[in-house]
């Protein structure tokens, strides 16, 4: 179950103690985040909003090895990644965390197969199982059809997809979304929040989202709000950071 | 090898810009090929020019002749294996613009001084019997169609008067870039000729040694055999001899490397701002590669391959054409005998070719290595 008091067990698969943040911008320091705490398990969902500069995906990246913290710590599946020097993080990054981002960052000049294969490059799987692994992902986006396109000739829900099989390719611990339906018209979006649903259902797989949509955010198992750096849960409306409730 | 098609990918992005940088490549390394090819034809002559060999000519000039009396005097010093003589004879075929060297020769040495030029025995043999008797290099037979048996007719200069020769032989260089453009005929010929002011004269000596190292030695040893005489002599090897007399040509060496320094630097701010513009381009995807576990190190030579890649087709490309264009031979029909695209310049070229590449792409590289994904995702 998702805290954000602190006093999550270490069985979880997600431990955040103390996390702040700090940018110095102009001589100006400026803390986005203010030592939160965040324990999350393995299979859950997890929807963070809030207005823009709360702090979301300065979170996200935090927790996906992207950005160093200025103090805390992020412990996954036992791997304290805070401390862990940038090479280190990168070889992380590959085994463990997904990024699905809303401008679906794809490499123009490759297909959505090669898009696809992009992490398993890193890899010592063959080509044939290299093939297998993509075939496999592109399908479970319902992309088997498009696999040889370029991402200019696919829609912006089929470029999300390719994203997500691209997320899911290399078997990851966690999966990191970053507004995956900004960019996306009505439809698009519920078709792309089902998917993700599908793959927290069916495939067992852990979702951290950040997302400023409440009909996005209403499919996760919680809601967490950012408001000026601190967590807060939604359907408690009750702040909580640094170990206690206010 | 797995990442072939990512870098395939990457380098047909932009097709014009591909054929471009690719074209400034290929332009820069086809006028590097012509550079070496046209230095290697004015030069060509002292890098082949043997080093058991030296020249012996007239302390004030090589138009100053020597005395033939020279020859036995000279042979006496020790270390010396063989002498052979010639004059030169500045004759003109049909028109002064059909320039090939001509000289009078001593058919009893010639050959065991310079036994590099290859005659059949029986025109050898022809020519030695035949006082109006001829031998051509192979380039100058081809370049006026003589045959063996033709008779040429010469117009003597300062000799005078209309010299015709029967062409007994044609000769042949064993070694790639020895001259085949000379045009021999026998001393005794001229000497019988002369005017009683130039009998018992030559224009120059050809040493052979037995041993090149003793060259600074026996040359000394010649000057000194001759010093305050009224001929007096200077000694070189043919080596120094030859670079001597491209000298005349003017610094060609620096020539080259100065107009060959301006183009490369102008194509490392060419190809530089070429593979700036591409990465900066890229800061998205090249922050996506990161975000998805590959290395600043990796992205380093990600960026650094592509531009060698570039540069290497291109300066493949340019050599090509240079060695296609040079492949005709001697445009000047004689005066560059040693006209053609050498693998060393070849090799030198592609070396050059990878520096530029790695110096236009070491800096965009080191900025995509440096790259942080945050910073870069933000500016999608």
């Amino acid at each position: 179950m998702v805290r954000v008091d602190g006093g999550g067990g270490t069985s979880s698969l997600i431990q955040v103690r103390g996390l702040s943040k700090t940018y110095s911008r102009g001589g100006e320091k400026i803390q986005v985040l203010h030592a939160l705490n965040l324990d999350v398990e393995q299979g859950e969902f997890v929807a963070f909003m809030g207005p823009s500069g709360s702090g979301k995906t300065t979170l996200l990246n935090l927790l996906g090895g992207l950005d160093v913290p200025s103090a805390g710590s992020i412990t996954v599946a036992g791997d304290e990644i805070t401390s862990m020097s940038r090479s280190r993080l990168t070889t992380w990054r590959a085994r463990h965390v997904g990024f699905i981002f809303q401008m679906y960052n794809l490499i123009p000049v490759l297909t959505a197969f090669q898009n696809v294969e992009l992490p398993l490059l890193l890899t010592k799987l063959s080509k044939a199982q290299r093939r297998q692994h993509v075939e496999t992902a592109l399908g479970v986006v319902g992309l088997s059809d498009r696999m040889h396109h370029f991402p200019r000739q696919l829609s912006g829900g089929q470029e999300q997809r390719v994203t997500i099989a691209r997320a899911i390719v290399s078997d990851p611990t966690f999966l990191l979304c970053d507004e995956p339906t900004g960019d996306l018209d009505r439809k698009s979006a519920d078709e792309i929040m089902e998917l993700v649903l599908r793959l927290v259902k069916e495939h067992h797989k852990t979702v951290l989202m950040v997302t400023h949509d409440p009909v996005v955010a209403a499919r996760a198992d919680v809601t967490l709000h950012l408001e000026k750096g601190i967590l807060v849960e939604a359907d408690r409306l009750q702040t909580v950071s640094g170990g206690g409730a206010r | 090898m797995k990442f072939l098609g990512l870098i395939r990918a990457n380098l047909f992005r932009k097709k014009i810009r591909f054929v471009l940088t690719i074209g400034s490549f290929a332009v820069a390394l086809f006028l590097f090929g012509i550079l070496a090819v046209v230095r290697g034809a004015f030069s060509g002559g002292v890098d082949i020019a043997g080093a058991d060999r030296l020249v012996v000519i007239n302390r004030t000039s090589i138009i100053q002749p020597l005395p033939l009396a020279y020859a036995d005097k000279i042979k006496r010093i020790p270390g010396i294996k063989e002498i052979t003589y010639a004059n030169w004879f500045g004759g003109v075929y049909q028109d002064e613009r059909n320039f090939f060297p001509q000289f009078a020769i001593d058919v009893d040495t010639q050959r065991k001084v310079f036994p590099e030029f290859d005659i059949p025995e029986d025109q050898w043999q022809n020519f030695v019997k035949d006082r109006q008797g001829a031998i051509a290099g192979a380039a100058t037979a081809k370049r006026f169609g003589w045959k063996v048996g033709d008779r040429i007719p010469i117009k003597g200069t300062f000799l005078g008067g209309m010299w015709e020769f029967n062409l007994d032989g044609i000769y042949h260089g064993t070694r790639r870039g020895d001259d085949e453009t000379q045009f021999w005929f026998q001393w005794k010929r001229v000497e019988e000729e002369m005017p009683a002011r130039l009998e018992g004269q030559v224009g120059w000596y050809t040493v052979k040694l037995e041993n090149p190292d003793d060259s600074l030695r026996i040359s000394k040893a010649i000057d000194s055999e001759f010093a305050n005489s009224p001929f007096e002599t200077h000694t070189d090897t043919e080596k120094a001899f030859a670079a001597g007399w491209v000298k005349q040509f003017g610094n060609i060496q620096f020539l080259i490397m100065t107009i060959g320094s301006v183009v490369f630097f102008t194509l490392l701010l060419v190809t530089g701002n070429t593979m700036a513009i591409a990465v900066r381009e890229r800061t998205g995807e090249l922050a996506v590669f990161k975000a998805v576990g590959y290395s600043d190190r990796f992205v380093l030579l990600f960026v650094l391959f592509e531009s060698l890649v570039i540069a290497l087709i291109g300066g493949a490309l340019g050599l090509g054409l240079a060695k296609l264009f040079t492949m005709g031979g001697d445009p000047t029909k004689g005066l560059l005998p040693f006209f053609f695209l050498p693998t060393s310049a070849i090799v030198a070229g592609l070396i050059l070719t990878l520096l530029v590449g790695a110096a236009s792409g070491i800096l965009p590289a080191i900025g995509a290595m440096r790259l942080r994904v945050v910073d870069a995702l933000r500016r999608v």
